[in-house]
């Protein structure tokens, strides 16, 4: 029997960080921002079908970056936490900061028992109502680590410099298209190269939406909103 | 063959709530252990919901009155349940676990949307729900029977469609019209005579109004409008455009304009 050779834990996590941040630069990025009536979300994303922004619960957003079949599998398990916690006590006590804590269990626990770890970074967003509960939005990386951001987030492959993009752009307050169009701007600013509607997936936690907030922006608004339409 | 991907293909229940709640809190699921009950224990029952097809969808309708025994337990509650945005159910017999019976259903359909990313087909609902009301056999054997009625707009027909059931989950879709609870044979009766083929949304308003209000009239368990606290039947209508509520004045205005008529010709009597 081969003896297993001894490596440090420092440099076995190195490792595996390293990988995880592979996989997900590698991946086209994704950008989140605070505006007048909610929450926008904009992937850079061509297809049309397979989601990487999508619905949880009533107030409450998924978005993910890097491997499709990783976070898609985050994204079913947070469907099932939010519809069985709502159903079992009511539909006000679901909350992101419970879904954001389970996810960053989950990575966390994955990143250091498991011998590959997630190639993802996901962000939980829920929207605050109208009399003045503020909007969450946590950031969570592939090793469990868990953020909380305010106005603004990205992540995924260039996502330092989008970041400090709209650190310098964002205003608290923006109508949607205004958001939208710096969401846009954000997304190509380390690249040269233009993004028409065709080419991203949005939508928005629009807190003036009855029971759910969640919407998707289709294709010919996405362009009226853009100012690209013909 | 490898168990961990073999179950995902296996386990087609992925997009379904009610399967999640079986693995995880099975003590979550109605009807999960059937209760033993006493004769001294009156389940709430008494009512009519009832349905009408016509031009654009469907119109459900329901009274508000919840009645234990010979007792009133509730002047407004609500019968008529939105399941999603192109569906809903009112709920007739035991209240309890017919409430919790729509809320499971609703919180199933959006589920199974959320996961997929589409609606299930109205064909899957319809049969969704039948098999929800075969889980709750064994109470209703105790006497807590739930027999909804079940309406919604089919996309792909581009027509609106009705479903009753009996207490066993058997589905029967009906054509026209349907109703459901105590006063269901004499709404029934009324929508009979009333029914017709391509009728507009007033037309089909009135219909269901006239058959709540002899409903009301011949059964003790269901609640007629009343003018007193101002508690007026529920009243919705599914579309292409999706579920609505028809608004209380509108309701109220109609049941008023019926009683009218029907005092001055002698009807009522």
């Amino acid at each position: 029997m081969p003896l297993p050779y001894y490596v440090s834990p420092e440099q076995m996590m190195k490792d595996k960080a390293e990988y995880a941040r592979k996989g997900i630069s590698r991946g086209r990025s994704l950008v989140t921002l605070e505006y007048g009536d909610g929450i926008l979300l904009v992937a850079e994303n061509p297809s049309t079908l397979l989601h990487k922004i999508s619905e949880i619960y009533d107030r409450i957003a998924f978005a993910g970056v890097g491997k499709y079949n990783e976070f898609e599998n985050l994204r079913i398990a947070g469907i099932r936490h939010a519809d069985v916690k709502g159903y079992s006590y009511s539909r006000g006590d679901v909350t992101a900061k419970a879904l954001a804590n389970a996810y960053s269990q989950a990575l966390g626990n994955i990143f250091t028992q498991d011998i590959k770890p997630f190639e993802v970074e996901v962000l939980v967003a829920e929207v605050g109502d109208a009399n003045g509960a503020r909007n969450e939005i946590y950031h969570i990386l592939y090793d469990g680590t868990i953020e909380d951001e305010r106005n603004y987030a990205a992540m995924g492959g260039q996502s330092d410099e989008i970041r400090r993009f709209l650190k310098d752009h964002h205003k608290e307050g923006m109508p949607l298209n205004e958001a939208l169009q710096l969401g846009v701007r954000a997304l190509t600013v380390t690249q040269n190269k233009t993004l028409n509607e065709r080419d991203l997936e949005v939508a928005v936690l629009d807190r003036t939406k009855a029971r759910r907030k969640f919407r998707r922006i289709p294709l010919e608004a996405l362009g009226q909103l853009l100012g690209t339409a013909s | 063959m490898d168990e961990r991907w073999r179950s995902l293909f296996h386990d087609y229940s992925n997009s379904s709530f009610i399967e999640v709640l079986r693995r995880e809190s099975p003590h979550l699921i109605p009807g999960h252990e059937a209760p033993r009950l006493a004769n001294v224990v009156e389940p709430i029952h008494g009512t009519t919901v009832l349905s009408v097809r016509y031009r654009d969808g469907v119109i459900m309708a329901g009274d508000r009155q919840a009645t234990a025994g010979y007792q009133v337990a509730s002047r407004h509650m609500e019968k008529i349940f939105k399941s999603d945005e192109l569906s809903g159910v009112g709920i007739a017999g035991a209240a309890g676990p017919a409430m919790e019976m729509a809320k499971l259903f609703q919180t199933e359909l959006e589920h199974y949307e959320k996961v997929e990313g589409e609606n299930l087909s109205l064909e899957g609902k319809a049969n969704r729900l039948s098999q929800m009301i075969r889980m709750n056999l064994p109470a209703a054997m105790q006497g807590l029977v739930v027999v909804p009625i079940f309406a919604g707009f089919d996309e792909k027909a581009g027509v609106g469609r009705l479903f009753k059931y009996d207490i066993t989950g058997g589905r029967y879709e009906e054509t026209n019209f349907d109703a459901q609870g105590s006063g269901s044979k004499d709404a029934r009766d009324s929508l009979k005579k009333l029914w017709k083929r391509d009728m507009s949304r007033d037309e089909a308003l009135r219909a269901s109004m006239e058959a709540l209000i002899d409903a009301a009239d011949e059964d003790v368990g269901t609640g007629g409008p009343d003018l007193v606290r101002g508690i007026y039947p529920s009243v919705k209508t599914i579309t292409r455009s999706g579920f609505g509520d028809v608004p209380e004045d509108e309701v109220k205005r109609l049941c008023e304009a019926i009683l009218g008529e029907r005092s001055r010709s002698g009807n009522g009597a």
